[in-house]
């Protein structure tokens, strides 16, 4: 298969993943019981208060003509209109994201630069003092959950030793805290995926050859292993990427960031069911197209993948 | 000690740990000190000492039972979440397996689109719609997870149902429940065991993520993720209070991916390299 042809086909998925998980969030507020303007009216309001609210909502249509208007609405990238602040939810978003996104990179760059420098030492000196680092790391990266990692260097580093600041987002060095809690966990998993491929990568015949040939030990690990053992790495630490805007919205409710996840959080209890929809599908569709453009990525790299 | 020794070590003590936590669970108003939601407002942030082995809290409980019994909430959501997933995810895993091409594809493209969502996400969309609680956790929680199975059973069912011992019992007449329970489901079972004890993990994790943020077990029952979150309010005050809580989430999570690490191993010798 070329690569515009499973470029095409992966496009299509994507549209066909973001149709499916736009229509499960629709039907899921429609089915649930409970009507979304007597929650946002309150338990005083009057019949013709949440006869307005409902109108504004738009729940007053039957369930065929509100899911074509939201579908309408999405293709023009139309999310709607939150209910507590009256703002645009597009807006809104566009507000929050940055700070939400420059997280994200920061813990996937300090990650990658924990994780594939160790990953690849656990390898290439298995057993040795770098394996057992390296194995304790990413046991540790998988148990500790990234909030409380985010608690405990608060309590270090902001209470007993006030190096960063506790609260506040208007400098980078607010952001460098919740980005190792961010990414200590990633890294884990990265570890051990850098790990497994570069000594698969060694064991494999090539390598033999260049030893046969009196290629240095550092050329091989470094020029020959490393360059293949890497492009699973990339598909994982791509993956790992969109994890990390889902995990930020926890991280960011423990730094007090006011990023996207805050803002999400805040609709939830707000009960704001435009904000809550729009967040959702605005973070599905960016997980999914990261894992889209990685797997473009990853099929450049690899052709074999096109395949298969 | 070599390398397996000291895998061998670890995994003991997370089986003995994975125990313990379930005999404190069970048995927590015998070993807990105190009553976890008795308040003694007098002791309020008392640090550490004999009275209160780990301190108490901003409402002067004391924080070692509060652990003890937190102990219940995180076990009762790492069993019934994991069950649900299982459940479902067998059942949906074993369909596309078995299934048209066409079903199959269908089945498997709604998995694919329920994992295309990041878990937390997931987990505080489903519990918003649903309400806060305990119970609309664990099904979060198990939907969530629904389609890591559904995917290792539909293709572990692939392998299984044409090997010739299922063919053979086919030809025999053998109806397809039949089968699926006396041949398909026995041979796959100790991949699910393995994720199901990985799931176990993840869901004490989600579990105690949602109660940070409010959203899963509901104050005044004790719940590791409560109890990190009220900690969090006081750290100058009262910094024990983010550590115990946070070790004994740590330490329980630990265990049980050591423990399904482990029998992935064992199941498949392939992995130890």
């Amino acid at each position: 298969m070329n690569l515009l042809l499973f470029v095409l086909k992966r496009f299509l998925r994507l549209l066909l993943t973001i149709l499916i998980i736009s229509t499960i969030i629709f039907f899921v507020i429609r089915v649930i019981p409970g009507d979304p303007a007597l929650v946002v009216a309150g338990i005083d309001a009057s019949d013709e208060e949440i006869q307005a609210i409902r109108a504004k909502l738009g729940t007053d249509a039957p369930v065929t003509v509100q899911y074509a208007r939201w579908m309408r609405d999405l293709v023009r990238l139309d999310l709607g209109t939150s209910l507590t602040s009256g703002q645009s939810v597009k807006a809104l978003i566009r507000q929050r994201f940055p700070l939400t996104f420059t997280l994200a990179v920061l813990g996937i760059i300090l990650g990658v630069i924990i994780a594939i420098p160790l990953g690849v030492l656990s390898a290439v000196h298995r057993w040795s003092l770098w394996d057992y680092l390296g194995m304790v790391y990413s046991q540790a990266g998988m148990a500790i959950p990234s909030f409380w990692l985010g608690i405990i260097l608060l309590l270090l580093f902001s209470v007993k030793f006030p190096i960063f600041p506790l609260f506040g987002s208007d400098s980078l060095k607010n952001l460098v805290l919740p980005a190792i809690a961010l990414g200590f966990a990633r890294a884990a998993v990265i570890l051990r995926l850098t790990r497994a491929s570069m000594v698969d990568e060694l064991s494999k015949e090539y390598i033999i050859t260049a030893r046969a040939k009196g290629l240095t030990e550092k050329m091989i690990n470094y020029k020959h292993a490393l360059k293949n053992a890497l492009i699973p790495v990339v598909t994982v630490t791509g993956i790992q990427f969109g994890y990390m805007l889902g995990g930020a919205i926890i991280i960011e409710q423990v730094f007090s960031l006011p990023g996207l996840g805050r803002l999400f959080l805040y609709a939830i209890y707000q009960r704001d069911f435009p904000l809550i929809q729009g967040g959702v599908v605005f973070i599905a569709v960016i997980f999914s197209l990261t894992n889209f453009i990685v797997d473009i990525f990853y099929s450049v790299l690899n052709p074999k993948i096109r395949i298969s | 000690m070599n390398r397996s020794n000291i895998r061998n070590w670890i995994f003991k003590f997370a089986v003995l740990f994975i125990l313990l936590l379930g005999v404190t669970a069970i048995a927590a108003p015998l070993i807990a000190p105190y009553n976890p939601t008795d308040q003694e407002i007098s002791n309020r942030f008392s640090a550490p000492d004999v009275h209160h082995v780990l301190g108490t809290d901003n409402f002067g409980r004391d924080l070692l039972s509060r652990i003890i019994f937190g102990s219940r909430s995180a076990l009762i959501v790492g069993i019934v979440s994991t069950s649900i997933a299982v459940l479902i995810g067998m059942t949906i895993g074993l369909w596309a397996g078995l299934a048209s091409k066409l079903t199959d594809n269908i089945l498997m493209l709604l998995m694919d689109s329920l994992l295309s969502f990041p878990t937390i996400l997931l987990a505080i969309t489903v519990v918003s719609f649903f309400g806060y609680g305990l119970v609309q956790v664990m099904v979060a929680i198990g939907v969530i997870y629904s389609p890591v199975f559904a995917r290792i059973v539909r293709a572990e069912t692939l392998i299984i149902k044409t090997e010739s011992y299922v063919e053979a019992s086919r030809s025999l007449g053998t109806p397809v429940l039949k089968r699926v329970f006396i041949h398909i489901i026995p041979n796959l079972l100790a991949k699910v065991i393995v994720q199901s004890t990985i799931t176990f993990a993840l869901a004490i994790v989600i579990e105690a993520s949602l109660s940070y943020l409010g959203l899963g077990t509901q104050p005044p029952t004790p719940s590791w993720g409560l109890m990190l979150k009220d900690a969090k309010d006081y750290l100058i005050q009262a910094p024990w209070m983010a550590v115990y809580p946070g070790l004994a989430l740590a330490f329980s999570v630990f265990s049980f991916n050591i423990i399904g690490d482990t029998l992935s191993e064992r199941l498949n010798p392939r992995v130890l390299k």
